[in-house]
């Protein structure tokens, strides 16, 4: 039996033991393959029509130059500016938050029905619709706050965004590091405090890193939240304080996309070859964390 | 419920006498067996526990053990799975306790001092109890030389002279002359006996007066476990030693006291020697010969 790839499969699969299975193994299998091949294709064909639609604007001038009116000398330098910007600021807010949660909850917290209460919050969280936590950032970040519609509030949002799934990361992280190996830490005298800080968060920070790469590498695509809270859609400097003005790679492709002018159209398929090569690179540097982490732990 | 804080001495191992034990109840389970004619004084105690209980939520897991540990020796205790050997072993360096849910009544006494009363600070205890345990379990993300070290960066203490004291360490474990030219290699590199070696060097550098093994062979092959059985025999002369087994032979190889639990309970105590050829208990004898467990 293949790998049932839909609901519709899996059902058919108990039918398989009757006598006549051999017709639906088969085609089962056909199935399960088109099932494969059918959303590769169309990503295949989608990032090659962007490729050979874009490729020609590509060059290290697009990089730094700024937008402009005329889309042959259009660039993205603020645009990506402001997206490496936010991305570290996001991190910085999120990953202290979202491993001081994890600790919290895995380390220190005793299974409570407030603990339970928490990880259902949690994981409800992770699946809320970012323009959600856009509208809650928009009142408290941006006017409450008093942030205005700063980098700085676009990251909050981005941050509250990926905490869900940094915190849940984490979790999984902490809990790799064997038992044995914080016992050994008592039984020579450390402290929990100090077991966790030379033994288990050494171990444990790929892992931790891995998720917040992965977490980024969401919000990076982000642009519904980064809107709505008031990034620009032009911006002709680069951010240069935390109360800038700002904008992001995907707010300049949606709003290169949304010109009549076919011009447009391939400096935006440039700026998105662009951001799936930074996305590409995020999600291989996680991959690397992560296999470096199980050698460490496996030996 | 405490008798007297003195701990009843025993007798050598040299020495056949006939070891005193009954059912659970609360009495003195030891006799103070007549020492007058042995030819080298008794061995005091260095731990003894009396009227231990302990529970994992509200089930006893051992079910009031008094029984001493003499000083320098090494004190096997056996018994079939679920008997509570490796409880009462935790119960030694309060990591039982470390358990969720898991709670210890009565007395565990460190020479004359309570490891259970209120001055003591657990942690600070572990340093003088060490712990050796089933699986190796050298931190992987630090060198062998680190490893042997570690019990003093957990400690927050300097370590005055690193390299001497983890060739010191690492002599006592028997385990230099393999691993002297790569200290730098990280310890998950070196093979099960070795890494249990090196966890017993890492005890070791912190000069316990105790140190406790939980089935400290019982991952390893027949060669690794005969060169830890020996290293065991060497250290008996420096510290005292408190091994759980669940393989008798070793225990009659490695002990100069053996202690049979069951169900909780501390059936017979006394020289390895009267244990395993004149126990005094029906059980123990069953169990030694094989028929249960």
């Amino acid at each position: 039996m293949t790998t049932p790839t839909s609901r519709g499969s899996g059902h058919r699969s108990t039918l398989l033991i009757l006598p006549s299975g051999q017709v639906g193994e088969k085609s089962l299998k056909l199935i399960g393959m088109l099932a494969i091949i059918l959303p590769l294709a169309l990503l295949a064909v989608l990032i090659g029509t962007t490729f050979i639609q874009g490729a020609e604007r590509l060059s290290g001038d697009f990089l730094t130059d700024l937008p402009s009116r005329r889309a042959a000398s259009a660039g993205i330098g603020p645009a990506l500016a402001g997206t490496g910007m936010l991305m570290v600021l996001t991190a910085a807010i999120a990953l202290p938050l979202g491993i001081g949660a994890a600790l919290w909850l895995e380390e220190y917290a005793r299974p409570s029905r407030f603990t339970r209460f928490v990880e259902l919050i949690i994981s409800t969280l992770a699946g809320v619709p970012s323009i959600v936590y856009a509208l809650l950032a928009l009142e408290v970040f941006v006017r409450t706050f008093g942030m205005g519609r700063s980098i700085l509030a676009g990251a909050a949002t981005l941050a509250l965004l990926v905490l869900p799934m940094i915190i849940m990361a984490s979790r999984e992280a902490l809990r790799t590091v064997p038992l044995g190996l914080r016992e050994a830490s008592y039984g020579l005298g450390g402290d929990r405090w100090i077991t966790l800080r030379t033994i288990v968060l050494p171990l444990a920070l790929p892992g931790v890193l891995t998720g917040v790469i992965l977490a980024l590498a969401r919000a990076i695509g982000e642009t519904a939240p980064l809107i709505t809270i008031g990034a620009l859609t032009y911006v002709a400097f680069v951010p240069d304080s935390l109360s800038s003005a700002f904008t992001a790679l995907p707010i300049q492709i949606f709003n290169w996309v949304s010109r009549p002018s076919a011009d447009f159209h391939v400096t935006a398929a440039a700026a998105i070859i662009v951001l799936l090569t930074v996305m590409l690179a995020m999600n291989g540097l996680a991959i690397w964390l992560r296999s470096r982490l199980q050698t460490r732990i496996e030996g | 419920m405490v008798a007297s804080k003195s701990a009843p001495a025993l007798p050598e191992p040299s020495h056949a006498m006939t070891g005193h034990a009954d059912a659970p109840t609360r009495a003195p389970l030891f006799v103070l067996p007549d020492v007058a004619d042995s030819s080298e004084p008794a061995p005091a105690s260095r731990m003894h526990a009396e009227d231990l209980f302990a529970y994992y939520d509200k089930n006893q897991a051992i079910k009031g053990i008094t029984l001493p540990i003499p000083d320098r020796r090494v004190t096997a205790i056996i018994g079939p799975s679920g008997c509570g050997k490796s409880t009462f072993l935790r119960c030694l360096n309060r990591m039982h306790e470390l358990t969720p849910s898991a709670s210890v009544k009565g007395y565990v006494f460190l020479d004359d001092e309570n490891i259970y009363g209120p001055n003591i600070n657990p942690v600070r205890l572990r340093r003088h109890v060490g712990m050796v345990f089933q699986k190796p379990n050298p931190f992987p993300s630090m060198s062998i030389k680190d490893n042997v070290l570690a019990g003093f960066k957990l400690n927050g203490m300097k370590v005055p002279r690193p390299d001497e004291v983890a060739e010191k360490a690492l002599r006592q474990a028997a385990l230099w002359d393999e691993v002297k030219d790569h200290l730098n290699r990280s310890g998950s590199s070196l093979s099960g006996g070795q890494q249990q070696r090196l966890c017993i060097a890492r005890s070791l550098a912190l000069e316990p007066e105790v140190l406790l093994m939980d089935e400290p062979c019982s991952a390893l092959d027949p060669i690794a476990t005969a060169r830890i059985e020996e290293l065991i025999r060497e250290l008996r002369s420096r510290l005292t030693i408190v091994i759980v087994t669940h393989n008798m032979q070793q225990a009659a190889r490695v002990s100069d006291y053996t202690a049979f639990f069951y169900q909780g309970n501390l059936v017979e105590h006394g020289t390895t020697r009267n244990v395993f050829s004149n126990p005094a208990q029906k059980q123990t004898e069953d169990y030694v010969a094989g028929r249960f467990g």
